[in-house]
């Protein structure tokens, strides 16, 4: 307990080189572009914040991705009305978030296990039905939720941007292109402002997990039963870990509005909340980096391999002769652009049964074969 | 004074009248052991004192306060710990924090949040913690995660858990049972320390003759869900009541 003051210090500073070195460190992998980056903030928030709830209490929540959803809108309805600076609609995505997840909380925290899981998901399925639907008003329904000329914009100034920007500083402005071994990085405003974030996200997970209240969350999911017969009550422990995780989902639900000024309802379909699942079991639930790793994971794949279609599989193939060409892409093709979900499945079924730790879990195992001595801590 | 009283209490599970019009009296700094053969009904009347069950008539009062319809965090709070039979620990967490969450319950109340204050701030609460498990045996084997433990060193955490919130009465459930001969003498010296020292009321359920004559200063016998003799230990090895219920009616 005493050391960890050193070693949760060294963490917190390698998280911190990685995400600013972020542009520089993903150019060799054709992943420096500022949606990509984006994307790896964004969703390693929402990660890191799922992570409090699933990784610390066991709960699993199979509808996550309405508090990143509604977090959107409360962003975008905060562009519409105000003006395009992000700040308003951050606070706005992180309130928003905070108040539908004390009300889901309240209400699915009554079951535990799976019972939990399923009120969750119906809440989820719920709430993407009424804004896909019903609460068009609010929502703008199928197209989605974005920015009109004749939107009031009140707090608008006449010289101020046509896009979302923090007094004057464009979110989608790149202020840097360097070559980096014959690669180029894209350094962009939008990212460092989510990795801002992300960074404080990731320090405050740190002190919740460290803390006497996430002790108590861990020992929730080892047995909370046991918990209440210690004096403990247990159910405002489980509502406040799922309100923090809640608002950790509006604050990336929000940054998404605020890289790209849309809300759609799909962002709360619940495939969106079964992938900060899989990011987070992916990465290693329960550790400090494997959401983050998993969300990165996810999307970097997400990214290259939707992007991959049959000429550049052609192409890949060349070499061989036609017939096995031809061959060898078709049994490919499944495999990638529209169907990449098949590769990202084949791949967690791997890390599930292979590295039960998830990514994280692996990588220390392999630290630990390398360095040939036992760690106890790992992230 | 009296610090528990139980009077006329009823517990009926389908067909089976499991407590029968049970009275109780336990005074305050005693230790108050509950004997009877198995299923006379003692962990039945140890659960309606913790909340788990809710007896079908009679009242618990402790320190003048019913705890019936209390939830298990509430009894706990007013000054009711309970060891479990079968050690029901925090199996990932390691020894000394097994310890500190007891103790940050019973200073803390049964919610606080409090998600930035560090764990090493706590060192009040560390100190207390490594002064009970020094007190039981533990005090080497604070960082051990403990699931690795061996059992009777569970049940050892499980009496920590309990001492380390200071409470007003502890209710014990076979805390030797299971152990080698060994390790129930030193349970006993253990028990036998901390009721001195601390003062700690306790009610033990037990099966061990040997540990319920060394350690209670008064004992209820429990049998068919009546409690037939409650008397000082020196008048019941003689009692002709006791000995029908634990060897059967001669013929």
């Amino acid at each position: 307990m005493n050391n960890s003051k050193y070693s949760d210090a060294a963490l917190l500073l390698f998280f911190i080189i990685m995400v600013v070195a972020g542009p520089f460190i993903l150019a060799p992998f054709g992943g420096s572009y500022p949606d990509l980056l984006q994307k790896f903030a964004i969703f390693g928030i929402f990660a890191i914040g799922f992570n409090i709830l699933f990784g610390l209490t066991g709960y699993l929540s199979f509808g996550h991705a309405v508090f990143l959803g509604v977090g959107s809108y409360g962003a975008v309805w905060m562009f519409k009305l105000l003006s395009y600076n992000v700040l308003p609609a951050l606070v706005m995505a992180v309130v928003v978030a905070g108040f539908f997840s004390v009300v889901i909380g309240y209400i699915s925290l009554r079951r535990s296990g799976i019972y939990f899981s399923i009120l969750t998901l119906a809440f989820a399925q719920m709430m993407f039905n009424v804004a896909y639907s019903v609460a068009t008003p609010i929502t703008n329904g199928e197209t989605g939720l974005q920015i009109y000329n004749d939107d009031p914009q009140w707090l608008q100034g006449a010289d101020s941007p046509l896009t979302t920007n923090l007094f004057g500083l464009k979110m989608n402005e790149v202020f840097w292109r360097p070559e980096f071994f014959g690669f180029e990085a894209q350094f962009n405003v939008g990212y460092y402002f989510c990795a801002f974030f992300l960074v404080i996200a990731f320090y405050l997970a740190l002190r919740i997990t460290r803390s006497p209240f996430g002790m108590m969350l861990r020992a929730i999911k080892t047995n909370q039963n046991r918990l209440s017969f210690t004096g403990v009550s247990t159910r405002p422990y489980m509502l406040a870990a799922f309100v923090i995780s809640g608002m950790y989902a509006g604050l990336a639900g929000g940054l998404w509005a605020c890289m790209d000024p849309l809300a759609g309802a799909e962002r709360m379909q619940w495939t969106a909340s079964g992938e900060v699942v899989l990011m987070t079991i992916l990465g290693g639930a329960g550790t400090m980096l494997g959401p983050v790793l998993g969300a990165g994971f996810i999307k970097y794949f997400e990214a290259i391999f939707s992007k991959i279609n049959d000429q550049v599989l052609h192409s890949w193939f060349a070499f061989m002769p036609d017939g096995m060409e031809n061959f060898m892409v078709a049994i490919v093709h499944p495999f990638v652009g529209k169907g990449w979900h098949l590769t990202l499945g084949l791949l967690f079924m791997m890390i599930v049964i292979f590295l039960p730790g998830g990514l994280i879990g692996g990588l220390t195992s392999l630290g630990r074969v390398l360095t040939g001595r036992g760690r106890k801590s790992k992230g | 004074m009296q610090i528990l009283e139980v009077k006329g209490v009823n517990k009926r599970f389908g067909g089976l009248q499991a407590l029968n019009d049970v009275n109780l009296s336990v005074s305050e700094g005693a230790i108050h052991a509950i004997i009877g053969p198995n299923g006379a009904g003692k962990s039945t009347l140890l659960n309606c004192f913790i909340g788990r069950l809710n007896p079908d008539s009679g009242s618990v009062t402790f320190n003048g306060n019913s705890l019936l319809g209390m939830k298990p965090h509430e009894i706990n709070q007013v000054g009711v710990s309970r060891v479990f039979q079968t050690p029901e620990i925090f199996v990932d967490l390691t020894v000394l924090e097994n310890v500190m969450i007891p103790a940050l319950a019973h200073r803390d109340g049964a919610f606080k949040l409090n998600p930035f204050r560090r764990m090493r701030q706590e060192t009040d609460m560390r100190d207390k913690a490594i002064d009970v498990l020094e007190d039981i045996g533990l005090e080497d084997k604070l960082d051990m995660t403990a699931s690795s433990m061996s059992r009777g060193d569970k049940r050892r955490l499980e009496m920590a858990m309990g001492l380390v919130q200071d409470p007003k009465l502890l209710l014990l459930d076979e805390p030797t049972a299971g152990m080698s001969r060994a390790d129930t003498n030193n349970t006993i010296d253990v028990l036998k320390h901390i009721g001195d020292s601390r003062g700690i009321t306790m009610v033990i359920i037990e099966h061990d003759m040997h540990v319920v004559f060394s350690l209670a200063d008064k004992i209820s016998v429990l049998a068919q869900g009546t409690v037939i003799v409650e008397d000082v230990p020196g008048n019941i090895k003689g009692n002709p009541k006791v000995q029908e219920a634990y060897l059967g009616t001669a013929n």
